[in-house]
């Protein structure tokens, strides 16, 4: 670019192609397609695009190109895999099951691992992949959850990323149930007998999925449909609208100096944000390529093929089903016969309406906290978690309650571990369930206005430096010393929200309130949410509260001084003490002045 | 009492029965309160229980596996010093442990072999140990017990030999019989109340047979009739198969099912990835 200015300034028009052959190429290329697209506009608009930087921005990208890799992975394992329930009779490479009857679907997955160049290694890609990708998704929630980047105007978007971990969870579910190995079977069993759970419906739903008796011949290639075109087609297009939401919406940014709530600061998409995009898409490729090649995943060999007669010890879902799993292994065993139908609580609760409520509650979420705390303005600047004690809390409270269920989903794995009583475990589990949710959140919500108050006290007296001075006439201080101008921007970022005011009853004309028990409800909340929260001092107070930290931090700076005198100092009424200099700190600084 | 609608034909068949005079019937009616009768069933009755139980425990009183005299005398010594203070001096049992008559000699050897016995601390079960007595001091532990009740005999080299077993077909057996306790993998899982099914990943030959004939702890028995010598075989070759196979998935976590694969994933793999970004975020500043 500089050259072309400087030989254009020359006159000298013909040295530019020569001094730079890959620019004349890419002028010439951006030229032929724009003349053909009209693309040059939306590409300059559109290739300088700012986007703030943080780390945890990443999150939501590892989602991204791990699906990148389960879909390349998934292409080339739909070359040899058979979706197939037909029995046939082994007769592979692996010679542990040479001989037993299984079904095309799982002869074909050993296949797969055995015989097919690569095959193991492109199988263990996609598995592992896939477990990355789930657990991408809820990293990258728990970000935007914890920042409250789903508040005005996002609302939308977190629904669509609601909608895409259901899906996630649909995709690797069904995904899992394809080999027919003896594990993933079983799973289908425990899958059969929820549908069956579902009062009224639920035979007939049972019926319908499996078309007919259990397993019948039909549930394979269902699922195939299900896993290689439906889930994933959804999942791309509903990925397409996530990312476009949050390119017209633009990024939100965390506070500090110079971001406010109605700008973007940070770097262009071309170069910065296309290299390490870029790269960081090739560590993701690399480390499932590494553990795909290094790791087992789900040794479906070792399994054997299904048959709804055999059960094996230690039969669990991957883990992002494990909470299910979990669940179903806690809850008591509760039934009722009603009108002479039996409703199976124990299966229904943990499996149907556990699940129902949580992913109904996470994808509302957004509209009760606006509605509770009466915050109907846009954010782009990001809460730091600190600063929403109650959202935080609430955030913790269920990752501890997944947490307790996915123990729960092995307690068999920790029983043998740890040498325990299954039944204690699940006892304990049982208890922690309801009890240990609360007290994360009471702990998390402490700590966060601990933190508050902590931010407080650095706005007010600067930082502590952790250096104790003693002063020529025998006091005692510790050094502050003032923030550095981004932790100020950083820390001043926070945002108060009053508490929405108590409603009255009747208003000045005794007319009375109609809706007064539903705004006393949201005046309560609101007050649940925002009355701990620390308030921030105010800019006087600040800026005094740190000038006066500048000022004990001056007062350590003239000790130095004797450091670097060669004379012996003497003792001066108890304080060490050199001849001819000032009596107290005070007196130096204005000796310096 | 209202009998179900099945029995009442069910009578009706027998009082038409008589009513047509059947000989057989009127036979036994005629004599059935013959006192030679009692005496008569009594017999029957102990004759059928000897034959029956003879059939049933599998009794062998093997002359081979019976052990020479003095192996008896010192089995019964070290019995008297190692066992007798739980499974009683004729090891009749008492409250702290159980009857030992009938148990044969290869429950002995797979208990006292694997360290079960004698038992380290009382606990939800036996716990495998490194042996406490030697391989004599064993057998004649094995020819004592032996002496006193006929029970499982230790197996011979010919019952143990799995060469030429199928694999395929033990695997089969393995997954019906054994995997629900043991795991598919053969890593042992959690049974109620502290009790597991051990891993057979150190298993030996003998050892999986005796657990087999003599069902140790929560282990149900699997007698020849029920589970015959060959099939038995087969699945001894296909445990051994799993004890040698090569992992060639890679690192194998354990066998142990998606519980580890999760865990794996997020504590090394995850921690990477984030490790990575981080990385990638901090350069930029």
């Amino acid at each position: 670019m500089t050259t072309t200015v400087n030989t254009n300034a020359l006159g000298d028009a013909e040295t530019t192609p020569k001094d730079d052959p890959l620019e004349i190429a890419g002028g010439a290329t951006a030229k032929y397609v724009d003349q053909r697209l009209g693309s040059n506009r939306f590409l300059g608009r559109n290739l300088g695009k700012v986007f703030p930087d943080h780390w945890s921005f990443m999150l939501g990208e590892i989602a991204l190109y791990s699906f990148i890799v389960v879909l390349l992975t998934g292409t080339f394992l739909t070359l040899f895999y058979k979706p197939s329930m037909v029995e046939v009779m082994y007769d592979g490479a692996y010679v542990p099951l040479k001989g037993v009857m299984m079904s095309e679907a799982y002869a074909s997955t050993l296949d797969i691992s055995f015989e097919v160049r690569g095959g193991l290694l492109i199988r263990q890609m996609h598995h592992w992949a896939a477990l990355i990708f789930v657990a991408a998704i809820a990293v990258h929630m728990f970000r935007v959850f914890f920042t409250g980047a789903f508040r005005k105007p996002r609302e939308f978007n977190w629904i669509v990323g609601v909608t895409l971990t259901a899906l996630a969870l649909g995709a690797g579910f069904t995904g899992y149930s394809l080999p027919d190995d003896l594990l993933s079977g079983t799973g289908l069993q425990i899958i059969r007998g929820i549908l069956q759970s579902i009062p009224l419906v639920g035979t007939w739903a049972a019926f319908l999925v499996f078309g007919g008796e259990f397993p019948g011949t039909d549930i394979i290639s269902r699922l195939y449909a299900a896993h290689i075109l439906l889930i994933p087609g959804i999942i791309l297009a509903l990925i397409t609208v996530h990312l476009m939401m949050v390119w017209t919406q633009k990024h939100t940014q965390f506070p500090g100096p110079g971001r406010t709530n109605d700008n973007v600061v940070g770097y262009p998409l071309l170069p910065v944000y296309m290299a390490k995009a870029g790269g960081f898409f090739f560590v993701v490729f690399g480390i499932i390529a590494l553990i795909g090649g290094l790791v087992t995943v789900n040794p479906i060999w070792i399994f054997g093929p299904y048959t709804p007669d055999q059960v094996s010890a230690g039969t669990q879902p991957d883990w992002y089903i494990g909470w299910l799993d979990g669940a179903l292994r806690l809850m008591p065993n509760i039934e009722t016969v009603l009108f002479g139908f039996t409703i199976s609580w124990n299966v229904l609760v943990p499996s149907v309406i556990i699940p129902g409520i949580l992913f109904t509650g996470l994808a509302l979420y957004p509209f009760l906290e606006a509605w509770a705390t009466g915050d109907k303005r846009e954010h782009n600047l990001l809460d730091r978690p600190r600063n929403a004690p109650v959202r935080t809390g609430i955030g913790v409270m269920a990752i501890v309650f997944y947490g307790i269920l996915w123990i729960g989903g092995g307690n068999d794995i920790v029983a043998t571990t740890f040498n325990m009583s299954i039944n204690s475990i699940s006892w304990a589990l049982r208890v922690l369930l309801i009890v240990g949710p609360p007290i994360a959140f009471i702990i998390t919500k402490r700590i966060c206005l601990g933190l508050q108050r902590k931010d407080r006290d650095k706005l007010l007296h600067g930082y502590e430096s952790g250096r104790v001075l003693r002063l020529p006439h025998g006091e005692f201080i510790e050094v502050h010393q003032p923030l550095n101008y981004k932790e100020l921007a950083v820390i001043q970022g926070k945002e108060d929200i009053a508490v929405l005011p108590a409603p009255e009853k009747a208003d000045a004309d005794g007319v009375k309130n109609k809706l007064y028990p539903i705004h006393n409800l949201q005046h309560k909340l609101s007050s649940f949410f925002l009355r701990d929260n620390v308030d921030k001092p105010s800019k006087a107070e600040i800026e005094a509260g740190q000038a006066h930290a500048a000022h004990t931090a001056e007062l350590e700076a003239p000790l130095h001084d004797y450091e670097d005198l060669d004379q012996d100092p003497v003792g001066h009424g108890g304080v060490l003490h050199h001849p001819g200099m000032a009596m107290t700190n005070q007196e130096q600084i204005d000796q310096r002045h | 009492m209202a009998l179900p609608q099945g029995a009442h034909t069910h009578i009706d068949i027998w009082q038409h029965l008589d009513k047509e005079g059947s000989t057989t019937v009127k036979f036994l009616s005629a004599r059935r309160r013959n006192p030679l009768v009692a005496l008569f069933l009594l017999v029957a009755a102990l004759g059928m229980t000897g034959v029956g139980y003879s059939v049933i425990s599998n009794a062998k009183p093997a002359e081979a596996a019976m052990g020479s005299q003095t192996q008896v005398e010192d089995g019964k010594k070290l019995y008297l010093e190692g066992c007798s203070s739980c499974h009683g001096l004729d090891a009749q049992g008492t409250m702290n442990g159980p009857t030992l008559l009938g148990v044969g000699a290869a429950s002995v050897h797979f208990q006292v072999a694997t360290g079960r016995m004698p038992l380290a601390a009382p606990g939800a079960q036996a716990v495998a140990k490194d042996p406490i007595y030697d391989v004599e001091q064993i057998a004649a532990m094995s020819a004592y017990i032996a002496s006193l009740a006929p029970g499982p005999a230790i197996p011979t080299a010919e019952d143990l030999s799995y060469e030429g077993a199928d694999q395929a077909k033990g695997g089969e057996l393995f997954r019906i019989n054994c995997a629900q306790c043991h795991q598919a993998a053969g890593q042992g899982g959690a049974l109620t109340q502290g009790k597991y099914a051990p891993s057979l990943m150190e298993a030996t030959p003998q050892e999986i047979y005796e657990a087999m004939v003599t069902g140790p702890q929560s282990m149900p028995v699997f007698s020849n009739e029920t589970l015959p010598i060959e099939q038995k075989q087969e699945i001894t070759a296909y445990i051994m198969g799993l004890q040698e196979a090569p992992s060639p998935g890679g690192l194998s976590l354990g066998r142990l099912g998606p519980v580890v694969e999760g865990l794996f994933m997020w504590v090394a793999v995850f921690a990477a990835l984030i490790a990575a970004a981080v990385w990638i975020g901090i350069k930029a500043r």
